[in-house]
């Protein structure tokens, strides 16, 4: 238990500290420096203390996360696993001190170092997880995390493109290992690691090994900045030195390494392995070496030193042989160490004299010995110089290729390229250490160079240190840490090797001292030529610009979906419907055409209601006149539509559903109201429009096609309508409510006891959406610009305020004031009695037809009557309606409600009834449904009034606009 | 009865199409009140006809007689929402009308695009 403990927090504690560093000040430096480092240094220390338990076995914690799917959260802690842990976690610490040093004062630091923390958790999570989502989450968290570090320096152009070229390319591979990991999943029937590690027969025979193992070095060799999508690491060197000392060393770039050496196992000893990964390595080495040779800028040069040795790892994982995974893993680690330091050191000499490229400095041996002697070892070591920990592996990368040469003609190329490789090696790192510290003393630098401050040195030291332990006793330093890793990689299967210094002569020896002779000599034949190279870039790569192939491949991306956006999509409504319909017809007749034309029963006069016929002849007719009146004549229109409206509710009449009836008849009039009150915004018709001839014909072709589509959407959905009717109805859900209505909720009219009580979820929904419809409304009128009024004053009334002008003993007004006086008064006299009729609705709706619907709007009717009769002003000094403050009401009473259950132990809504006897009244259901309907009452009442008043407003906002300014 | 609503179906979506595909906004609002209530009824009809069977229970009611209460309660909850609907839909026509000084339903008069001009405000 203490080891899984220790395990969870060491997980943990990174994240926990980066959301306490994100919340220090911003000038915070010190404290955001010491929390990040000893929070690294708490959990380096969890997982250092646990290497007893990895040397016994596998260290593994579970917990649930998404059971149904097979996918937990699990912890697992193996020799490998334990291995990148303490690289993650040992260089962040160490990146941590030095970034400190490095950091300038105005930056906000402890942004760096939340972003810093959340990395080292991400990259933690990854190496530690024991399941492939989980990894694959991690996975992700790296690149999101990657991309706000490179992009730290936001106001940096640079910063911000080559995070986001980093971004895009390791994103793409993250999705591609989504995809690969899915596909595992499905091979081996589960994604714990644990299982997936043990199947790997089943994984390599399967006809799906190859899109998996496709999918999966997809990310891997993006991540790993492989060629040819090495292109964002350059460019990633925008960031802060800190941070690329970090990314580039030991985790971001090595995340793709692990993931291949984790899957190793189940994954690789076949031919596509092989030649995929193998050929990727190669290129990525020779490539990486040959562009590192040319670059003027210390950290360029590093940056494609670092691609160089990632695709030697990778190529020694492609070969298939077990000893070279033990290499590769060993190189890891060596490569961390050493390119961590001459990050760290180029980023002394940038920051202490203000420059990185090669061609002005010289001679700082003389200003920072000290530093320059860590580089020159650090350097030594990347070049493979005996005695150092990058000889040992280059050593046994050397062997590998000498051992591995095959009988195909390009395998017989292979230790001649590694020895190319290696000798470039030699030169750039030369060629980095003499330009750099040796030569002329400087002159003209941005600044006057000297050593940097004691701390900045120290993860220098450190780390420079660990390159010559390595060096000179491996067996008592990494050998420990080596063998569990390859333990936990192989199991008992793990190939028997030496990390000796001296194997005595033998070809790999050979090669190497080759490779340092060639490299040396190379530089002194070159050197000077690299430095004025006109071109700048490498010799014979100039065409093979990623970059720009990378921009060129993002604008036509843009350019792509402009076209597909302007193709497909429509800024035009009217098109944009059509093709709605269009799609929706053509889904329709397909879905036909596919299954077989519904068979048509014969249509027959008989049993047909004369009366029911003729009601609809009205109601057909009241929807073709409305469509033709809505151009010129809107008022007609809404009667007409308002006719068919009518037609509707009295066909729910005729077929049995008083509930719809009502409720339409009351939604009807309050929709006609609001239709009528917004009229007198709309425009007359624009005789300025001049329709030339073209257009004329272009828009009467349009209303061709307009009118087919409108026909068949008509015909189709008739057809449609009548083949269902005319079958006999199945077997639905219809009859267990109607049965269960009465006897579970108390109700005897079905439809409401749906309503409130068995799909009560669904009303609170939808009364939620009439609350937001509500206030959206008030919100988008309060900014209201409205047009000008369309309608001149009706000659009526202005004959009527000339008459009372010319009386004296009457005020401008006073007629127009006195108009429908009768009806006034009858409408004024109605308010309560619509209110009980509302009311009478609301009680009523269990058993009988009615319910909180109509009842709202029944009760809106009586408001929206008052403002109609007597004007908003008359209304609202004599009645104070709230409507918002109804609305939340409603909400509550209705959620309230739901949630009393709750209190019983009960689900959110459950109803329970009973009935009581009330003096009067008589006896009375009271299900505690009907406070929820009453919530729908208020709600209901509280958004349309909202929606009318809102409306009816704005009338008197343009007669106080103009009456603040007569005349204009 | 299923011959004469079918039609009349067919007629209302028919109307309620064809006035959406128009440009003027008044058209397009009118086209969906009509549209709404052609599939109102269209839901409404999938649970058959039936005439003098509400889904109200009295004493000796025979439970299987009765109309389908389940599209009823669908469509009770889809006038009320078109209802806000057609609500939401007038205030932003109004309000876009306000602000283009159009009541196309584009915000601008078609002609006039290649112009820049929008305003019709009279």
């Amino acid at each position: 238990m203490p080891a899984e403990f220790l395990l969870v927090t060491a997980a943990l504690l990174p994240f926990l500290g980066s959301v306490a560093v994100a919340l220090l000040p911003r000038d915070a430096r010190n404290a955001a420096a010491l929390l990040a480092g000893g929070v690294t240094l708490a959990a380096l220390a969890c997982i250092g203390a646990l290497f007893t338990h990895v040397g016994a076995g596998t260290v593994v914690r579970t917990f649930d996360w998404l059971p149904t799917l097979g996918v937990g959260l699990t912890l697992r802690l193996d020799g490998l696993a334990w291995l990148f842990a303490v690289l993650v976690l040992g260089i962040g610490a160490l990146v941590v001190l030095y970034a400190r040093y490095y950091m300038a004062a105005e930056d906000p630091v402890p942004r760096l170092f939340a972003f810093l923390l959340a990395f080292v958790g991400a990259m933690l999570n990854l190496v530690l997880a024991g399941n492939l989502i989980q990894l694959v989450m991690a996975w992700e968290l790296t690149s999101v995390f990657s991309f706000l570090l490179i992009g730290y320096w936001y106001d940096n152009r640079a910063a911000r493109d080559g995070a986001r070229m980093a971004l895009t390319i390791t994103a793409l591979g993250g999705l591609c290992l989504l995809a690969g990991m899915v596909v595992i999943g499905r091979i081996v029937g589960s994604y714990d690691l644990a299982v997936v590690l043990a199947s790997g027969d089943a994984i390599r025979s399967s006809p799906l090994y190859l899109p998996a193992l496709v999918l999966v070095l997809a990310a891997a060799l993006t991540k790993s900045a492989q060629f040819p999508f090495h292109i964002w690491l350059p460019r990633a060197m925008a960031a802060p030195t800190p941070i690329s000392a970090y990314l580039h060393s030991a985790t971001m770039v090595k995340a793709g390494i692990f993931l291949m050496i984790r899957l190793w196992p189940v994954l690789a000893e076949t031919d596509a392995w092989y030649w995929i990964v193998g050929t990727a390595g190669m290129a990525t080495m020779l490539v990486g070496a040959w562009s590192a040779i040319f670059q003027h800028d210390l950290k360029g040069l590093l940056a494609y030193s670092t691609i160089s040795h990632l695709g030697l790892i990778t190529l020694l994982l492609g070969l298939n042989s077990r000893l070279a995974v033990v290499a590769a893993i060993f190189h890891t680690v060596n490569h961390a160490t050493f390119k961590a330091s001459l990050f760290m050191a180029a980023g002394i000499i940038d920051h202490e004299t203000g420059t990185r490229d090669m061609r002005r400095l010289s001679g700082l041996w003389r200003a920072m010995p000290h530093t320059a002697t860590l580089a020159m070892v650090a350097a030594a070591a990347m070049a493979g110089v005996p005695l150092l920990n990058g000889f040992l592996s280059k050593e046994m990368f050397l062997s590998e290729a000498v051992d591995n040469v095959g009988d195909h003609p390009v395998q017989l190329a292979l230790p001649v390229l590694a020895t190319v490789a290696s000798a470039f090696t030699v030169l750039y790192s030369l060629r980095f250490i003499r330009q750099t510290f040796f030569g002329a003393p400087p002159h003209d630098l941005p600044h006057a160079p000297h050593e940097p401050v004691r701390w900045m040195r120290l993860p220098i030291e450190v780390l420079v240190l660990a390159c010559v332990a390595v060096g000179l006793v491996p067996n008592l330093t990494i050998g420990p840490a080596l063998e569990v890793a390859t333990r936990a990689v192989f199991g008992n299967g793990g190939p028997d090797y030496d990390l000796a210094i001296w194997h005595g002569v033998n070809a790999p020896l050979a090669l190497s001292m080759g490779a340092l002779a060639g490299g040396v000599g190379l530089y002194f034949a070159f050197g000077r030529r690299i430095n004025t190279n006109p071109r700048g870039g490498p010799w014979l790569m100039h065409r093979l610009d990623g970059g720009f192939l990378f921009e060129r491949t993002m604008t036509g991306l843009v350019r792509g979906a402009r076209w597909f956006e302007r193709m497909f999509g429509a800024t035009r409504l009217q098109a944009q419907l059509r093709t709605l319909f269009l799609v929706a017809l053509i889904a329709g007749l397909s879905v036909a055409l596919a299954r077989g034309w519904p068979t048509l029963a014969p249509p027959s006069l008989a049993g047909i209601d004369p009366a029911f016929a003729l009601l609809w002849l009205v109601g057909g007719a009241c929807a073709l006149g409305a469509a033709e009146r809505a151009k010129y004549h809107r008022l007609s229109a809404v009667m007409l539509t308002g006719g068919a409206g009518l037609v509707g509710s009295l066909t729910f009449v005729w077929l049995s559903a008083p509930d719809l009836a009502v409720t339409q008849l009351l939604v009807e009039i309050v929709t006609t109201v609001l239709l009528l009150l917004g009229l007198r915004w709309l425009p007359k018709r624009d005789e300025a429009i001049v329709v030339t001839q073209q257009e004329n014909r272009r828009a009467r072709r349009r209303r061709v096609t307009d009118f087919v589509v409108a026909a068949t959407v008509g015909t189709g959905l008739a057809s449609l309508a009548y083949a269902v009717m005319t079958r006999p109805a199945p077997e639905g859900i219809a009859r267990w409510f109607v049965e269960a209505a009465y006897p579970q909720a108390g109700g005897r009219n079905v439809v409401n006891v749906l309503l409130v009580d068995f799909r009560a979820f669904d009303t609170l929904g939808e009364i939620s959406v009439l609350g937001i419809v509500g206030l959206t409304v008030f919100a988008l009128l309060r900014r209201f610009r409205p047009a000008a009024d369309s309608l001149e004053r009706p000659r009526q009334q202005l004959r009527q305020e000339a008459a009372d002008r010319a009386r004296a003993d009457r005020e401008v007004g006073d007629t127009a004031a006195d108009a429908l006086l009768i009806p006034t008064v009858v409408i004024t006299w109605l308010f309560p009695f619509v209110c009980v009729f509302a009311l009478h609705l609301f009680l009523r709706g269990h058993d009988l037809p009615g319910g909180g619907f109509a009842a709202g709007i029944a009760l809106t009717i009586a408001f929206i009557l008052q403002y109609m009769a007597r004007g908003a002003q008359w209304v609202e000094d004599r009645l104070r309606i709230r409507p918002i403050a109804w609305i939340g009401l409603g909400l509550l009473v209705a959620g309230l409600a739901g949630a009393v259950p709750w209190l019983f132990g009960r689900p959110f809504l459950t109803a329970t009834f009973q009935y009581a006897e009330v003096p009067i009244l008589g006896k009375i259901p009271m299900a505690s449904a009907v406070a929820f309907d009453l919530g729908v009452v208020v709600l209901v009442v509280g958004a349309s009034v909202l929606m009318l008043v809102a409306l009816a407003r704005q009338s008197l906002r343009r007669a106080r606009e103009a009456a603040a300014e007569p005349e204009a | 009865m299923e011959l004469v609503l079918s039609l009349g179906i067919g007629v209302l979506a028919a109307s309620g199409v064809w006035l959406l595909l128009r440009p003027r906004t008044f058209q397009a609002i009118l086209g969906l009140s009509l549209l709404t209530y052609a599939v109102n009824l269209f839901i409404f009809a999938m649970g058959r006809l039936k005439v003098g069977a509400a889904p109200v229970l009295a004493s000796g009611t025979d439970a299987a007689g009765i109309a389908d209460p389940v599209p009823q309660a669908l469509v009770l909850t889809a006038l009320v929402i078109s209802f806000a609907l057609t609500a939401l839909f007038l205030v932003v026509l109004l309000a876009a009308r306000g602000v283009t000084g159009s009541d196309h339903v584009d915000g601008q008069e078609p002609g006039r695009r290649e112009q820049g001009l929008g305003k019709s405000g009279r």
